[in-house]
């Protein structure tokens, strides 16, 4: 899949800047408009659908609140970073947010390139340097939730939740 | 090959002889704890179906007495949701009220060599307990109370080894601070504490560095069990459990020695808590509007106890707001008990009900435009407790008193001396 457009990121975005604390107690909408409100305001009327976020390591560090919800609800396509917060992914995994690891793209990508994702391949390309670099395989029972929509759905054909 | 504590609670629960990191481990879950934020409408769901009522626990805590008409709603619908499916484990607003963690510590929910699910990034608190507690997000405790199962990818697993006894005035978040400035993250990894000196930090101690791992963005942090948690445990849960030391030849990422006579009181730098550890004397001076003890990892007895003990017989400065919000209102009436409450209020502290209050940037204690705070608490984020110009530093209880008695960033060494 294609990102038309690369955002760049560094480390350590945490979830406080992803979801701000206030907006905890609003509808899922209000939260998607206060992504990156304090260290990037105004993003969430430039990034566009399908974009990639790509970030340094240890991306989405904090709390359990649903902010990978919110970066899919802002039209992020796919997330690429150094490292992912193990509950972040988590939530990625359970919203589905698709995001994985990839050692070197924070280096390899800057603000507006492209990227192709490859999940057969498991590799990620800059069509600007032409660099390929590998991505981090997700478990594929994950994968599957990941891009099936998340875990709502499953409970929802399950008969263990009401639908929405 | 052997395993660390964190394989053989996972191995465990899933039923396998052995697991090891890659692996993706679906476990049976002993205890799924939710919280007053886990039935906000946004992300709850009409549930249809509990796995196991008596392995559901329910505890509000984020919005505690409600502080707003939405946080009622979350209560009633929290309330409603404990009735349907008879679950008996209800914390509601009064007496059993407290943060999830510290009530879990009271009662002694997690279990040793157990398994334990909550909606709260800072489960892993439960790790004192030889638990493997993980915070997990809201579609996994609907799925663990409807299914009672969760799964975990099992990390690689860092070892902390503790020698010495930690010297008067130092505390567990000075040991904290110290493996966060020198050690950075563990994203994606276990940490698991031992070690000859490990049995010399109160039960109290042990959870405020477990509940810390959450800032250390690990995946699970789990202490060895000793006889002194064993005998905890027992006193305040008549279930049976099965505690789980390391194997001999466990593989670990790294092994490391801490020496705790060898630390210092140290303050992490606002907007971040790993790698922004500095000693004290570094910032000491910088002038504060707010100084706050609480949340999960700070609002134990020992952190209270310190607070009283330092501010006894002196006065909060004039302009600084000093603010002590116990975990639990089961450790609020201990303190009461104890003479700490009546010492902290005479010096000019407001002690509050148990609740994730001002941590959280919720309630009672919010930060405005451009103040300045230290914190004994979770976390100093950029817009954690307030306005997001707020500058937050972390401390310990002891460096958060002093500092409240100064009006700026003190030590409390002459107490200790």
């Amino acid at each position: 899949m294609i990102a038309p457009r690369v955002w760049c990121f560094g480390d350590n975005i945490n979830t406080d800047l992803i979801l701000p604390g206030p907006y905890l107690y609003r509808s899922p909408e209000e939260q998607a408009r206060a992504v990156f409100q304090s260290n990037r305001p105004g993003w969430v009327d430039q990034v566009g659908k399908g974009d990639a976020i790509v970030a340094g390591f240890n991306f989405g560090m904090g709390s359990s609140r649903p902010a990978a919800r919110s970066v899919r609800a802002c039209g992020v396509g796919f997330l690429l970073a150094e490292t992912i917060n193990g509950l972040f992914f988590r939530n990625a995994v359970n919203y589905g947010l698709l995001a994985c690891e990839c050692p070197g793209v924070a280096a390899a990508f800057m603000e507006g390139d492209s990227a192709e994702l490859s999940l057969e391949a498991w590799t990620v390309r800059n069509p600007r340097s032409g660099a390929v670099l590998a991505v981090t395989p997700v478990p594929a029972q994950l994968l599957a939730l990941m891009r099936g929509g998340g875990l709502y759905p499953v409970m929802e054909a399950r008969g263990l939740i009401a639908p929405a | 090959m052997g395993m660390t504590i964190t394989e053989k609670i996972l191995a465990r629960a899933s039923g396998a002889a052995r697991v090891a990191p890659g692996d993706v481990a679906v476990v049976n879950v002993d205890t799924a704890v939710l919280l007053d934020l886990s039935f906000l409408p946004e992300g709850w769901r009409e549930v249809l179906k509990v796995h196991d009522p008596s392995k559901v626990a329910i505890v509000f805590d984020h919005l505690v007495p409600a502080s707003t008409v939405q946080a009622a709603t979350c209560h009633q619908t929290g309330r409603a949701f404990a009735a349907k499916f008879g679950i008996e484990r209800l914390h509601d607003v009064g007496a059993e009220q407290g943060i999830s963690h510290a009530v879990i510590a009271d009662r002694a929910y997690a279990l040793p060599g157990s398994v334990l699910v909550n909606g709260d990034s800072h489960t892993c608190a439960g790790g004192a307990f030889n638990c493997a507690a993980r915070g997990v997000g809201g579609p996994d405790m609907l799925w663990a109370i409807t299914t009672g199962t969760a799964w975990f990818r099992v990390g690689e697993t860092v070892r902390y080894d503790f020698t010495g006894r930690l010297r008067p005035g130092v505390t567990a978040k000075d040991l904290f601070l110290h493996i966060a400035g020198t050690y950075g993250a563990h994203v994606n990894q276990n940490v698991e504490y031992g070690g000859p000196g490990m049995s010399g930090l109160s039960i109290n101690a042990r959870r405020t560095i477990a509940t810390m791992g959450a800032e250390l963005s690990a995946e699970f942090t789990i202490f060895e069990p000793d006889d002194a948690l064993i005998d905890y445990v027992r006193a305040r849960n008549a279930a049976k459990f099965d505690p789980v030391w390391p194997d001999a030849d466990a593989t670990y990422k790294e092994r490391r020695a801490i020496d705790l006579g060898a630390l210092a009181p140290l303050v992490a730098l606002p907007d971040a808590v790993v790698n922004q550890s500095v000693p004290v004397s570094e910032v000491a001076g910088t002038r504060i509007d707010q100084a706050f003890i609480g949340s999960c990892a700070n609002g134990t007895l020992d952190d209270l106890e310190i607070a009283a003990r330092v501010v006894r017989g002196r006065k909060v400065a004039r302009g600084t707001r000093f603010i002590v919000t116990p975990g639990s209102q089961a450790v609020f009436r201990a303190a009461l008990r104890a003479g700490y409450v009546e010492t902290l209020l005479e010096a000019g502290a407001v002690v509050t009900p148990a609740t994730c209050g001002a941590c959280i940037g919720g309630h009672m204690g919010v930060l405005g435009p451009d103040e300045v705070c230290i914190t004994a608490s979770t976390r100093n984020f950029k817009g954690r407790m307030g306005d997001p110009s707020a500058r937050i530093y972390m401390a310990s209880p002891a460096t958060v008193a002093a500092s409240a008695l100064a009006g700026h960033i003190a030590g409390a060494e002459e107490v200790f001396a």
